[in-house]
């Protein structure tokens, strides 16, 4: 067996890591989901894909395994471990309807999401806005500005349709402190929530 | 170029390489569980099967086993079921996972923040 040509070494996790945690990003092509994993991952990202069985269209009788169509969706993800024991999985997920399909599967169980907003396409965002809103899924809207920005967060909020409690952040994916400044901002949110639930 | 690399994406080679089953105890395994090795892996192993085993021997997440071997990650939960079963790894599950509705608890997301302060 060659085990050594196709798989770089990479750091292992700790003998003792036991708890797996999972937060995604989730955003348009190209918005910098890929970038966010890269700057603050302890490796480098990596890639894999689920299979995605749909019944072919319009067939729920007769229909068997012949009318079901089988397609991918790939993600990419990295890790941060966090202590001895806890290790951060973070996932860049596409923001396609399909996608959708998997999110039970996939990511049950999730802390919370990052919305990566392009704000000339903002479009993008309100479909996954309202897919993590239909999961009960907490999450922040950060606006990765690739380009100095153009409107106030205020703007951008009134534009999403987003109410107070979702807090928005500016921030440039390409740097290291910034992209944690977000999922740090993700899990004070989701840390005050589960305060407020617990009283 | 290996034989891998052309069979890549046929989807004959998922069937052949979980035998064509599917199986309801996968949906215990989450894409988070931490797999780890229990033995070696031992000669006539089904390759994947060994280098799972070889993979293993510090914690590995199922998603992460799913990358380095080019398969969908439902098609390495079918094989780490096989594995499960026979006691050759045990699975690590995320306790933090719960309900969709509900939280980790406070003091969880505590230690989170504590460890992306640090890095």
């Amino acid at each position: 067996m060659d085990s050594t040509s196709s798989e770089p070494a990479r750091t292992p996790l700790h003998s003792t890591a036991s708890e797996g945690l999972k937060i995604v990003i989730v955003g348009g092509f190209g918005v910098g989901k890929t970038t966010m994993v890269r700057s603050v991952s302890e490796i480098r990202p990596l890639s894999t894909e689920e299979l995605m069985t749909q019944a072919g269209a319009g067939v729920d009788d007769l229909g068997g395994v012949q009318d079901k169509t089988t397609t991918t969706v790939a993600f990419d993800f990295g890790r941060i471990s966090l202590d001895e024991r806890m290790v951060l999985y973070l996932f860049g997920a596409p923001g396609q309807e399909r996608f959708w399909f998997l999110w039970e599967r996939l990511f049950a169980g999730t802390l919370g999401a990052v919305v990566l907003a392009d704000t000339r396409r903002l479009a993008d965002s309100w479909y996954a806005i309202d897919r993590l809103e239909h999961h009960g899924m907490p999450f922040v809207v950060a606006r990765n500005n690739f380009t100095e920005p153009t409107h106030s967060l205020e703007h951008v909020r009134t534009a999403l349709d987003l109410s107070e409690d979702v807090p928005m952040v500016d921030c440039d994916v390409r740097k290291r402190e910034s992209s944690k400044s977000v999922l740090i901002s993700l899990v004070n949110h989701l840390h005050s929530q589960s305060l407020a639930r617990k009283s | 170029m290996t034989r891998e690399e052309i069979d890549r994406d046929d989807p004959d080679r998922l069937y052949t390489v979980t035998g064509g089953r599917s199986r309801a105890e996968e949906s215990s395994l989450d894409l988070v569980t931490l797999i780890v090795s229990e033995c070696e892996p031992t000669s006539g192993m089904q390759s994947e099967h060994a280098r799972i085993l070889d993979m293993c021997r510090q914690p590995m997440a199922v998603v992460e086993i799913s990358s380095d071997l080019e398969l969908p990650v439902s098609v390495v939960k079918i094989l780490l079921c096989d594995l499960l079963d026979t006691g050759r790894v045990t699975a690590r599950h995320p306790h933090a996972r719960t309900a969709q509705t509900q939280l980790p608890d406070p003091e969880t997301l505590k230690q989170v923040l504590v460890g992306l302060h640090k890095l």
